[in-house]
């Protein structure tokens, strides 16, 4: 059971391939023939609001739901014809935490073993590891109860790797985390990879995606509206911009004036100049509020973000859907 | 050591670990025995030594008592998510729903027990012989396995945990309505038409022959077909709910 075929995929190999998944509910059609193709060894992300099909993908893609139609290979299996090898090579830690509150945390971790069955030391020992690695050896006698949030997300994904998976879902993994949490999530994520494990990770958070996605995939409303790098998709929006606010509504407009395609917000005193934020585009900047004799109050360079990507992506899209 | 063995383990754990579990299904059960044979029994005329009579009624009612606790188990495991990853790991679906009924079992047979124990100490004189007492064990044992299923089938279609506790309260009142503290002549009518004509009546009935060494045959027949009927019903309508959950 524990020695699965020589099918491990290499470092080129595709770990998730998906082509033309599409599922409806009835009228309301939930993905819209989006396709997923993650390489072995690297991190996915998939981003997306509430709502956009995150959760149905992940549920597709680990055996939980059947697709209406396309083509899925999990791990190098077909996800129909060959599901017991794709579930013995996935693990997935959803967005509820999903451990026995009425065990504690050795022992949920022990079920995991039992239902995977590892011998008496073999179980032992694995026990041992995943609670020193993930820090809960001192709360390990105690029920998850008494766990705080962070505690949770850790010991359910600690769960999920009893079964040494290749392949790990994580369906935002800290949706309601404090940012302490976040980052010791986030850095048990990169030691995964750093592992050799494949990571399919959701998320509604761009930071998240940003730091550690290989790839990042925008999915909005069932359809995948961009994908590429976190720096590929940077470069989708138009540069950044620099923001100027002033005392007064006289110097706004003055400025205005001297400073071609900039558009005022009069409300909060400040103009909104877009090109690129490079020294000599600045110099330039500054040089003609000068000469102009221009006070400025407040000055700040905005370079574009995965939100500003997100945004022009996403509201695009309403703005099509709406018409 | 199979999925289904690991379920039963940790469900058994759940249950000790849940003192309003283990109250509801033992301690409770005692104590309406000790009110209706110790407080109200010399009121009830029977014909017969109230113990004797009241007995079987008392195991049917432990047998109901615990089962809220099986429902809101079966649908805390449906809706808290964890049954995602098990099926993912690739358990048995039947396994999850195998070690709930086991869990039962077990939970119900300590709960039997116990109140035979406590009705031998209140002056229980059953006059059965070895194989009527297999016989009594084995009618019991048909009756838990057929609730446990119609209890794990409501476990399944409730939609909280606690609506599901909730709709085992009619197996709770039944046996309140059949023979099983008063003999349904004399009740009220309507009252004794239902006491006479529902599943519990039957079953307690053929309890009480073979604890008085006087079996009935008719009795005994309709008893069974009650418990294959409903484990049926109950079992039939748990997997097709637990296969529509996805």
């Amino acid at each position: 059971m524990s020695a699965t075929p020589a099918t491990v995929p290499g470092m080129t190999q595709l770990a998730i391939s998906a082509n033309g998944l599409r599922k409806a509910y009835g009228e309301r059609v939930v993905l819209d023939g989006i396709d997923v193709n993650v390489r072995a060894g690297t991190v996915f992300s998939l981003l997306g609001p509430n709502g956009a099909g995150k959760t149905t993908t992940v549920n597709i893609l680990t055996t939980l739901l059947r697709a209406d139609a396309g083509t899925i290979s999990v791990a190098g299996h077909d996800i129909d014809s060959d599901t017991k090898p794709v579930r013995a090579a996935i693990g997935v830690t959803g967005q509820f935490a999903s451990v026995d509150d009425l065990l504690t945390g050795a022992e949920n971790l022990q079920l995991m073993a039992d239902l995977q069955r590892l011998g008496r030391s073999e179980s032992k020992r694995v026990v041992g590891e995943l609670l020193e690695r993930f820090d809960l050896a001192e709360a390990a006698n105690k029920l998850t109860t008494t766990y705080s949030g962070g505690m949770r997300r850790k010991l359910d994904l600690a769960m999920t790797l009893v079964g040494r998976p290749r392949v790990i879902f994580l369906d935002e993994p800290t949706t309601g985390l404090d940012p302490r949490s976040r980052r010791t999530m986030w850095s048990i994520v990169r030691e995964l990879v750093a592992d050799g494990m494949t990571i399919f990770l959701t998320t509604q958070y761009l930071e998240e995606a940003d730091q550690l996605a290989d790839r990042v995939a925008v999915l909005d409303q069932g359809r995948i509206v961009a994908e590429g790098t976190p720096a590929e998709l940077k470069r989708m929006v138009p540069g950044g911009h620099i923001r100027l606010r002033f005392a007064d509504a006289a110097r706004l407009a003055a400025a205005a004036r001297v400073l071609a395609g900039s558009t005022p917000d009069e409300e909060e005193l400040s103009l909104r100049v877009p090109g690129d934020s490079g020294i000599r585009a600045l110099r330039g900047l500054l040089e003609r509020l000068d000469e102009y004799a221009i006070e400025v109050e407040e000055f700040s360079v905005h370079t574009p973000d995965l939100d500003d990507v997100f945004l022009s992506l996403t509201g695009q899209k309403a703005t099509e859907v709406n018409r | 050591m199979s999925s289904t063995t690991v379920m039963v383990r940790r469900n058994v754990t759940h249950t000790v670990r849940n003192p309003v579990a283990i109250f509801n299904a033992v301690l409770f059960p005692i104590v309406m025995m000790l009110i209706f044979v110790y407080v109200f029994g010399d009121a009830f005329s029977v014909g017969d030594d109230y113990i004797d009579y009241a007995t079987p009624g008392m195991l049917m009612m432990a047998l109901s008592y615990g089962l809220s606790a099986t429902a809101t188990a079966v649908n805390s495991d449906m809706t808290k998510g964890i049954i995602n990853r098990f099926k993912v790991m690739d358990v048995s679906r039947s396994a999850v729903l195998t070690g709930h009924v086991v869990s039962t079992v077990v939970r119900t047979t300590v709960a039997l027990a116990a109140i035979l124990g406590v009705a031998f100490l209140l002056g229980f004189r059953p006059a059965a012989s070895f194989a009527q007492w297999l016989a009594v064990i084995g009618v019991l044992l048909l009756a838990v396995l057929a609730v446990s299923w119609l209890t794990i089938a409501m476990g399944l279609a409730a939609k909280t945990p606690e609506s599901a506790g909730f709709a085992t309260v009619p197996l709770i009142m039944l046996p309140f309505l059949s023979s099983a503290i008063v003999p349904a002549e004399k009740m009220g009518p309507g009252a004794r038409q239902f006491a006479q004509y529902q599943p519990f009546t039957p079953i307690i009935e053929t309890l009480r022959g073979l604890f008085d060494g006087s079996p009935s045959t008719s009795h005994a027949i309709a008893a069974v077909a009650w418990c294959v009927g409903i484990a049926l019903v109950g079992y039939l309508w748990a997997r097709k709910t637990f296969n529509k959950r996805g």
